[in-house]
């Protein structure tokens, strides 16, 4: 993630940091482990308030992965957590035969997408059993299919936030991580 | 408009170095393990394993330094198995740059442990690695340890089960009858075990002709890893996926 970064001329910081979060020219939100554990984790920092400030001044903000899962108003996993509520729907298990959804697969980016330029019909390398299966109204809403539909990204004003792991895919991830450094 | 069948090139290394041997016996070294892992990258490899075969802490001490130099470079999956025996292991190898970590021997002799690396790092970070053999029990497939070389008596469709259901994210079903002999992969095997598992199947073992990779996707697996037709160079990844896709399977160019 960092190396991605630093090819874009962006210098990162990895912090909990609430002073360093809310004043980066971009914070990226690079969840892991079960949705519960990573808001817990999250609120523990006070890292709900910093993205909540964020998004309401215009402060663009990444989310990866359970990163992205959290701006959901919940998740299903391990019995349902409230989410940060910044995107409506629910985050919930996908409909296929074999979970995790561990790979890599296209996505199907939507034409306004800012994330995806350049990168259309793209492989993206996905760890999870969980996702979003909502239209998020006003925001570009780019797709994937593993058993059924679901977002792979979603882009609306200065939130962004995607499924699939751009700094383990590849050229394509790195190219990603660039468009959205460009917005900063 | 799928998911991709992965190719994944495996590393074992020792005190730093690759090495790979027949049925993990006459180590023979082929290299430098990130600048390996950089030509994989580059040459179309869907993820990387390195497989930690060192006999000593003292060998072992290179690994995270390896594993560091190695995702600082290489921009894809990076899974790592060998030696993990507790979740603060787990941890100093994710904090170097490991995506997903691979378990055996350890799990089997306490299997408390995948419990306790699931619950703390979520079940898709575990790899759990599975040496198994025809053997006198129940399924007819026995697991094994410290690379085949040591029979447990335990089931190896039993101990699969159990493990699933303590939470793990992944199977790497590596045959120790087809290990080394490149005489294709244990195609019963993956066809039984897919079976009884609902979590991705990682074929291991045996590959040594292009139609061996499309042979363990047949039978059930959803990622094929081999070690020395790529080490070697008996073929190139680009070779395995040409075939698969020639097969009509849905791989990354």
């Amino acid at each position: 993630m960092q190396r991605a970064f630093a090819l874009t001329g962006h210098e990162t910081i990895v912090t909990s940091d609430p002073a360093i979060s809310l004043k980066s020219d971009g914070l990226v939100v690079p969840g892991v482990g079960a949705y519960g554990a990573c808001m817990e984790q999250l609120i523990a920092v006070g890292g709900d308030a910093i993205i909540s400030e964020r998004v309401a001044s215009g402060a663009p903000i990444l989310g990866i992965c359970v990163g992205m899962q959290i701006l959901f108003a919940a998740g299903t996993e391990k019995g349902g957590h409230i989410g940060l509520g910044i995107f409506a729907g629910q985050v919930s298990e996908i409909a296929a035969p074999i979970l995790p959804h561990i790979g890599w697969n296209n996505v199907r980016s939507d034409e306004s997408s800012i994330l995806f330029r350049g990168l259309q019909n793209e492989r993206f390398y996905f760890v999870h059993s969980f996702a979003a299966k909502v239209v998020v109204a006003g925001a570009a809403n780019s797709w994937t299919n593993y058993g059924e539909d679901f977002l792979a990204a979603v882009e609306r004003g200065s939130v962004s936030a995607v499924q699939f792991h751009p700094e383990k895919s590849g050229a394509v991830g790195a190219a990603l991580i660039a468009n959205w450094a460009g917005i900063l | 408009m799928t998911l991709a069948k992965r190719v994944i090139p495996c590393l074992d290394v020792a005190a730093g170095r690759v090495v790979k041997g027949v049925n993990f016996q006459n180590l023979v070294d082929a290299g430098d393990p990130v600048e390996l892992a950089k030509f994989y990258g580059a040459a179309g490899a869907d993820e990387l394993t390195f497989l930690d075969i060192s006999a000593s802490v003292e060998e072992r001490s290179t690994t995270l330094e390896m594993v560091a130099r190695t995702a600082e470079q290489v921009f894809i999956p990076l899974t790592v198995g060998g030696g993990i025996r507790e979740s603060r292991d787990v941890d100093r190898l994710l904090r170097a740059g490991a995506d997903k970590i691979s378990v055996n021997t350890a799990a089997i002799a306490r299997p408390q442990l995948i419990n306790e690396i699931a619950d703390r790092f979520g079940d898709q970070v575990l790899v759990l690695s599975v040496d198994a053999r025809r053997g006198e029990t129940p399924s007819g497939f026995e697991v094994t340890t410290h690379g085949g070389r040591t029979g447990t008596g335990i089931d190896a469709f039993s101990w699969i089960v159990d493990a699933a259901s303590r939470g793990i994210g992944e199977i790497l079903l590596n045959s120790m009858d087809a290990d080394g002999t490149r005489a294709g992969y244990d195609t019963e095997m993956i066809a039984r075990v897919r079976e009884i598992t609902h979590v991705p199947l990682i074929a291991s073992g045996g590959a040594g002709k292009l139609e061996d990779f499309s042979a363990a996707l047949a039978a059930g697996a959803d990622a094929l890893l081999a070690a020395s037709v790529f080490h070697f160079q008996t073929f190139t990844i680009s070779q395995v996926k040409e075939d698969l896709a020639r097969r009509g399977y849905e791989v990354r160019a």
